[in-house]
């Protein structure tokens, strides 16, 4: 036993271990949705006995052992006639068979593991919010509790959500190993959407009552890079890392002291993360120049260029425009074009990407959709066409779902009026 | 005792005279209000929940047709003079107490730093079965 730890560190600890456990678990009890349930049952007693009794020497044969224990026990609940066979079977298997050496903790096994569990937990078969979920748990080590916590929806409903998505992957047949190489970039691409999507949750959460809720963005960053570490020649894996590593930096600038949003164009600079800059800038630097780019790529590139911009007025907007371009070209996304228009707007005026935006009215997908409003509101603003700007700021603000959206776009029209 | 306090707002002139027509320092000052509240609330172990709700104009009725699908026509009811902007759920110790912090709601600071006096519906939450002793 080494020397006490902290909570802090016992917590990432297990967050790590999490997917390294439940892959053996389940390769030796052929039940994924069995052995997701002991490991997590094994993660809270290690969460509860660790921080008193120290980190075992082995901690992930610990979680092994406590995980396939919980499981036989179970088993023999369930039938006595399998208790005989399971008894001495299990008793074997879990002193020795699957129970890592402490000298290979995370050999190439475990980094499989984590892949293959990330591609389950990502089936097709779930609706995004079960793919979430179970990521969060089954990969991230998170519990339901704090799952529900970060989501605001009760723990009896996150659990159901849960082992919803288990009983689903069960009746899918999906088999836990590594899909053909012919499904697998299809599947790769899941996993990042997922990721992308815990990503933005945590990042739009993070105005406002943050403090309660786990930090979504940061778990996000942690399974990409996992998922990085594994596919490092995956240049959109490192392309989704490098956008959130990137984004993330400029966590601190983009709310004021009452959650209110503050634009990229008035954030306080000197608060920006420059390790964090430095360390996305050299990952999507290093990545473009391998070719083969794709939208994340992209994508990183351009908050790459906004993070490396001093001032706001040093933001190389033609090279935002071309990579927005660029982007424009790959996916047939009205919201690449609204970004576009911003980016033309910089370049060669408001009247330019105003008109970039005339399309869009007859896109069903964006059509009367709040963000056109506020762009437009923005670029009316620009042009000098107060009342325009005003009511399209209004429009904008009587549709969008979000309060600190909402309440920035009604102060961007009161400020208007007011400047009258 | 859990109460629901429904916060209407007015459906004429909530888009010409709504809080984007305020200047800014007014709406700094409700919104901050606001906030305050719910801190007050969450301090004194008195909030559940509070949500505020999108836009009247994206608002849909649904009624089941024939078939049990759905059958969606705009609403609400379009002759409704007012609108359900918001809703707290409190957990307080009676009626009186829960008068008390609907009227702080209702006087939230307008435009001009004026109390709104918003009507606030309070219904109270049913519950489990009553101790009969």
């Amino acid at each position: 036993m080494t020397d006490r730890p902290s909570t802090f560190t016992i917590e990432h600890l297990l967050r790590e271990l999490a997917p390294q456990v439940l892959g053996p678990v389940i390769r030796r009890f052929r039940d994924f949705a069995a052995a997701e349930d002991a490991v997590q049952e094994a993660l809270i007693a290690a969460a509860r006995q660790w921080p008193e009794e120290g980190v075992p020497e082995n901690p992930r044969g610990w979680l092994i052992q406590v995980a396939a224990r919980r499981l036989t026990d179970q088993i023999r609940a369930d039938s006595a006639r399998r208790r005989r066979e399971t008894a001495v079977f299990m008793q074997e298997a879990a002193d020795h068979q699957i129970v890592p050496s402490p000298d290979d903790p995370a050999g190439l096994a475990e980094e499989d593991d984590t892949l293959v569990l990330l591609f389950m937990c990502c089936h097709p078969a779930l609706t995004r919010p079960s793919a979430i979920a179970l990521t969060l748990r089954a990969v991230g080590g998170l519990t339901t509790a704090e799952i529900a916590n970060a989501f605001l929806v009760p723990e009896a409903t996150m659990a159901q959500r849960i082992s919803r998505a288990k009983s689903l992957i069960k009746k899918s047949g999906a088999p836990f190993r590594m899909p053909g190489d012919r499904e697998r970039a299809e599947r790769v691409s899941a996993v990042l959407h997922v990721l992308y999507l815990i990503f933005n949750e945590g990042y739009a959460s993070s105005v406002g009552s943050r403090l309660q809720r786990a930090d979504l963005a940061g778990e996000a960053i942690r399974l990409t890079r996992a998922v990085h570490h594994m596919l490092p020649d995956d240049g959109e894996v490192a392309g989704l890392l490098a956008l959130m590593i990137l984004t993330d930096a400029r966590r601190a600038a983009r709310t004021g002291p009452d959650g209110e949003i503050i634009p990229l164009d008035e954030q306080d600079r000197s608060r920006w993360d420059r390790d964090a800059i430095a360390e996305g800038v050299a990952l999507i630097s290093r990545t473009l120049s391998r070719g083969a780019v794709g939208p994340y790529q992209l994508q990183a590139a351009i908050a790459a260029i906004h993070d490396e911009a001093a001032r706001v007025e040093d933001t190389d907007w033609p090279q935002i425009m071309a990579l927005y371009d660029l982007l424009g070209r790959m996916s047939d996304n009205p919201m690449v074009t609204l970004s576009h228009a911003i980016a033309v707007a910089m370049v060669e005026g408001p009247a330019a990407g105003l008109k970039r935006l005339e399309p869009l009215d007859q896109d069903a997908r964006i059509a009367g959709h709040y963000r056109l409003d506020a762009v437009r509101g923005h670029l009316y603003e620009k042009t000098g066409q107060r009342e325009a700007a005003i009511a399209h700021y209004l429009a904008a603000a009587n549709r969008t779902t979000s309060v600190p959206e909402r309440n920035y776009l009604n102060m961007k029209a009161a400020k208007l009026r007011a400047s009258a | 005792m859990k109460f629901m306090m429904m916060m209407h707002a007015p459906r004429s002139g909530w888009k010409d005279a709504g809080i984007g027509t305020w200047p800014p320092a007014d709406i700094k000052a409700h919104i901050q209000f606001m906030m305050g509240l719910n801190k007050e609330l969450k301090g004194a172990g008195e909030f559940v929940d509070a949500q505020g709700l999108a836009g009247p104009e994206d608002a849909r009725i649904v009624r089941a047709n024939k078939s049990g699908g759905p059958e969606v026509t705009d609403g609400p009811y379009p002759e409704a003079k007012e609108f359900l902007a918001g809703f707290w759920i409190i957990d307080v110790e009676n009626k009186e107490r829960a008068y008390a912090i609907a009227a702080r709601a209702s006087a939230a600071p307008g435009k001009g730093g004026v109390p709104m006096s918003i009507p606030i519906e309070i219904r109270e939450v049913m519950s489990g079965p009553p101790l009969t002793e």
